[in-house]
């Protein structure tokens, strides 16, 4: 036991003990003191850090996504809706090894390499964190059950439900209506943050894109309370969100269909405007695309095909293709010869089939002159030169009126400017001026730009818009209604601004413009009165017609040869064909439709486009006229 | 205390009458009620964090009471009885932490349960938290104290081999205790306060070798100690979640059953080790001072009831496991509040689990059984 020699003092030892157990009490209690300032620190120094700490843990905004503006025609058809559609998304930052899931996913439903291709580049993109990148758009009922089945070994993988826009016309109103598409990076630079969080489709193109704003309505948020793994706990506060504004147009699908059958396959277009309103009835483009594919996903090659397509079928030829207006132009001539008193009805000119500048040798021709070799037409006057289309009479006015009075006058008529109130990215054209001359060719305006330009040719520029509004003007003896696409809306929009409205046409008297219209419903209805006699587009359409048509027909030459591109001999051929206008406005003495029929490469006017305005015309007013 | 004198002179292990009789039965009424408050608080709290679990509760509630049983048990054995096992209990304990290595089970990538038929699995490494203190309590008891050099080399030696078994299972927070159990021993018999400062310089000196000894994840434990935002999802997070529960709870806390840090389960193991950041979150500052309060209470008891034991045996281990009791509840608080690297060491008699609770009681038994027991 004990070894003898130190003596066990006890009591010694019981007091040494009872003085170490006090000090270590002292030293229990100041580590418990530094245990307390540390709480201390924690929970009142940095109290509200920490608690904003654990708020921002627990609280998420989630945005809900409004549904979109429906978008309907006339008659209550729509135009575009949304449709619920089941997709396929993965979260990133859940999914752990993503290649794995993909092709883990691959092996449950088709995914095709487009797909994967395009979610890589989503993927890439900027975007918020936790937010789940589309793979798969629409998928089919048993795609989700296979999915939903599968689901414990697919992490970070999500199956919802979202409303798609659809357009259940497809192709027809591609243009018109436009299209939504994936909201991309350099929209996100542009778009409020806050507004679009959880859309993912923005407008591009026709109404969607001028009424994105309205259409797009106001994002909801639910306020969740989340856990550590990111499941929702509970909603905390829900603030719904506010659906876009519907829009009614004046757009009428079934006259769309007409005028698009009309077309049939030929590359072109047609604008019909009701004159009393403004409405546009119909706006169409071909060829054109399907604008759902767009929504859905469009694989690379697709959309690479219509790029680089000869045809440009993404292209808006409505409201944005320029084109010389050719003999179109000739009722706006003749009017300003007749305002500026230049010429009256009466007068007269003796064509030939030739016309020369005082002084020059260039030879202006006729349209009929190489073809009939038939030497001019003879005693022309305003009327005839209408009907008949005398270029030779339009050179003369041409010549006696100066390029200010032309450009003064036929400005009033929207050349050269945007007039439409809603057509979105309508062009301007092009009405030449001297001093746009000397700036694009750095040459002075010559006589002989005035005799080009009476007729149509030379640097004039317009778009079927624009001569469907001319149409409508001279179908409302020259009261101007600005062309318009909505008709109403749920409340009033804040992209609806019209702007002030256009004073009436000044020059022309109320005869001049009865005048005018009687020549162009000679264009349509003269006939049998022998060769050479007839109104140009008689033995086209107007042996069989119902009601009175005013109209004028345009041949035009090819302004923009696409030079530098691989095509074959025959294509160039056809694309350097020229261009078949026609412009009309029925019934004649009351108008309840004006419109212009453009048909690229077509030929003449009077032969091909007339004839498809007609039948447009026709689908219009005969169901009308039956009625009455 | 008038016999003081008379027992001056006395050899130890004499039979001598005191002035207190021993009682029918052996039990400090102070600290049952001081423990009894303590678990209750800790029941309140734990169904909280379970969120309003009875199964958990009922499951705490019965161990508590078997530890109880077992702590009154072990308070009616004369320490006599525990000098004499103990280097018995120490033995068994070390071949059962070498069992543990060679076919323990693993849990959590760590060896530290074993599975025996007929019991319950079990944490051998427990049994050391008494055997260890028993141990050196029995080494020194009869030795002159303050204990002379070679008796503290032989005390650490007997603390510190199975502290270095149960460090390799890998649980370093048991092996904290059990060291830190031994090493009580040895200061409550009067170590010179000197040795224990050449002590820690030699620590401190030695600290940056220490670091190729730890393992990987202990390193990085260290390291988010300094800088929890380096890695906020990984090492990091179980700290910065606790402070942010802690610290979020304030003054008075969000009320009990509305901590949003565990209810979310941002909080990790809010149940165990880090169920103190549940009390700072829903009863804020003044529920984590009333839990502080009851310690020391507790402490400041059992402290006393140590220094009134008869022998000095009963005095070193009684002394010792408050001694443990006190690392136990630093090293939890600091490990949760970030002042130390996280190691597993739960909040006594406060974390859900079983064998930590059984121990602790069991050793307030040891402690009430060397008060109580007047005579030796």
């Amino acid at each position: 036991m004990a070894p003898s020699l130190a003596i066990k003092d006890t009591s010694a030892e019981r007091n040494r003990f009872s003085r170490r157990t006090l000090t270590l009490y002292v030293l229990v209690l100041g580590a418990m003191a530094l245990l307390i300032g540390r709480m201390v620190q924690l929970q009142v120094v940095e109290h509200e850090t920490y608690k904003t700490r654990s708020e921002d843990n627990r609280i998420q905004l989630q945005p809900i996504p409004p549904p979109r503006g429906l978008i309907y025609d006339r008659h209550g058809v729509l135009l575009a809706d949304n449709k619920g559609v089941a997709s396929l998304s993965i979260v990133k930052e859940r999914a752990g090894d993503l290649d794995a899931t993909i092709d883990r996913l691959r092996s449950l439903v088709p995914v095709s390499d487009d797909e994967v291709a395009s979610f890589r580049k989503r993927l890439d993109q900027r975007r918020r964190p936790l937010q789940p990148v589309a793979l798969k758009v629409t998928l089919s009922e048993e795609e989700q059950a296979v999915l939903a089945v599968n689901r414990h070994d697919l992490p970070g993988v999500q199956v919802d439900t979202q409303l798609l826009r659809h357009y259940p016309f497809g192709e027809l109103f591609a243009h018109v209506v436009g299209s939504v598409r994936r909201v991309n990076e350099s929209d996100l630079q542009r778009l409020d943050p806050v507004r679009y969080t959880g859309t993912n489709f923005v407008g591009k193109r026709g109404l969607e894109s001028f009424y994105e704003n309205s259409l797009h309505g106001q994002v909801g948020y639910r306020k969740v309370e989340i856990d550590a793994r990111g499941r929702i706990r509970r909603v905390v506060d829900e603030q719904p969100p506010t659906a876009g504004m519907n829009i009614t147009t004046h757009l009428d699908s079934r006259l769309q269909i007409a005028a698009s059958a009309a077309l049939g396959e030929r590359r072109g277009s047609i604008v019909a405007i009701n004159p009393k309103t403004g409405g546009i009835l119909a706006m169409v483009s071909q060829p054109g695309y399907d604008p759902n594919s767009f929504v859905t996903g469009i694989s690379s090659a697709e959309y690479q095909g219509l790029v680089t397509s000869l045809d440009v079928p993404l292209f808006d030829r409505a409201a944005r293709g320029r084109y010389a207006p050719g003999s179109t132009f000739k009722p706006v001539v003749g009017l300003a010869a007749l305002s500026y008193g230049k010429t009256d009805w009466q007068d007269t000119i003796d064509d030939k089939g030739f016309f020369q500048l005082p002084g020059q040798e260039r030879i202006y021709r006729d349209w009929n002159w190489t073809a009939r070799n038939a030497g001019g037409q003879g005693t022309v006057d305003l009327r005839r030169a209408i009907y008949r289309s005398s270029n030779v009479y339009f050179y003369d006015m041409g010549s006696r009126l100066s390029i200010d009075e032309l450009h003064e006058f036929a400005s009033q008529f929207g050349y050269g400017s945007v007039s439409s109130i809603d057509v979105a990215d309508a062009q301007p054209g092009l009405l030449p001026d001297p001093v746009w001359k000397y700036g694009a060719k750095g040459e002075p305006w010559y006589p002989g730009d005035n005799v080009n330009l009476s007729i149509g040719q030379g640097d004039l520029l317009v778009t079927p818009l624009q001569v469907a509004t001319v149409a409508t003007l001279i179908a409302n003896r020259g009261q101007w209604v600005r062309p318009r696409l909505m008709l109403s809306s749920d409340a009033p929009l804040l992209e609806y601004d019209p702007p002030e409205p256009l004073g009436p046409v000044l020059g022309p008297s109320p005869q001049d413009w009865e005048n005018i219209v009687d020549a162009m419903e000679d264009v349509v209805h003269r006939g049998n009165k022998g060769y050479g006699n007839n109104g140009t587009a008689w033995a086209y359409v107007g042996m069989d017609i119902a009601y009175r048509m005013a109209g004028k027909s345009g041949t035009a030459q090819v302004v923009e040869i696409r030079q530098g591109e691989e095509y074959d001999e025959e294509l160039l051929d056809e694309y350097n064909r020229k261009h078949a206008w026609f412009m009309a406005f029925a019934p004649a003495d009351n108008p309840t439709i004006a419109l212009a029929v453009l048909v690229e490469n077509g030929g003449g006017g009077s032969s091909v486009a007339a004839p498809v305005a007609k039948e447009v015309v026709d689908a219009y007013l005969l169901p009308q006229l039956a009625e009455r | 205390m008038s016999n003081i004198d008379y027992v001056r002179h006395m050899p130890a292990g004499n039979q001598l009458s005191t002035p207190r009789r021993d009682p029918h039965i052996h039990f400090d009424p102070w600290l049952i009620v001081l423990l009894l408050a303590l678990m209750t608080y800790g029941m309140i709290v734990l169904y909280s964090a379970v969120d309003r679990d009875l199964d958990v509760l009922l499951a705490q509630g019965s161990r508590f009471v078997a530890g109880l049983v077992l702590m009154v048990i072990i308070a009616q054995f004369h320490p006599r009885i525990y000098l004499r096992w103990a280097p018995l209990i120490y033995l068994a304990g070390l071949g059962l932490l070498v069992a543990v290595l060679v076919a323990g089970t693993s849990v959590n990538g760590s060896q530290r349960w074993l599975d025996l038929p007929l019991l319950p699995r079990f944490q051998p490494a427990e049994a050391l938290k008494l055997g260890g203190p028993l141990m050196v309590a029995w080494y020194l008891h009869d030795r002159p104290l303050p204990p002379s050099l070679k008796d503290v080399v032989v005390s650490l030696l007997l603390a510190l081999i199975p502290a270095a078994l149960i460090v390799v299972q890998p649980d370093l927070g048991t092996s904290i205790l059990v060291t830190g159990a031994g090493l009580s021993v040895v200061v409550l018999a009067g170590l010179y306060w000197r040795w224990v400062g050449y002590a820690l310089l030699a620590a401190a000196a030695a600290a940056p070798g220490m670091w190729y000894l730890l393992q990987d994840y202990q390193r990085r434990r260290i390291l988010t100690l300094f800088d929890p935002e380096s890695d906020p999802l990984g090492a990091g997070w179980n700290t910065i979640q606790a402070k942010t529960a802690l610290g979020s709870g304030g003054l008075f806390g969000k009320g009990l059953f509305a901590g949003t840090q565990s209810r979310l389960e941002f909080l990790p193991e809010s149940q165990t080790d880090f169920i103190i950041a549940v009390i700072g979150e829903e009863l804020g500052l003044a529920g984590i001072a009333l839990l502080l309060v009851l310690y020391l209470a507790i402490i400041g008891r059992a402290f006393f009831l140590a220094s009134s034991s008869a022998s000095s045996f009963g005095r070193l281990v009684a002394g010792a496991l408050t001694l443990t009791f006190f690392v136990y509840v630093f090293v939890n608080i600091a490990m949760v509040s970030g002042l130390l690297p996280v190691v597993g060491v739960p909040l006594p008699l406060i974390s859900y689990g079983g064998t930590s609770a059984i121990t602790l009681l069991a050793g307030f038994g040891i402690i009430m059984s060397a008060y109580s027991h007047r005579s030796w």
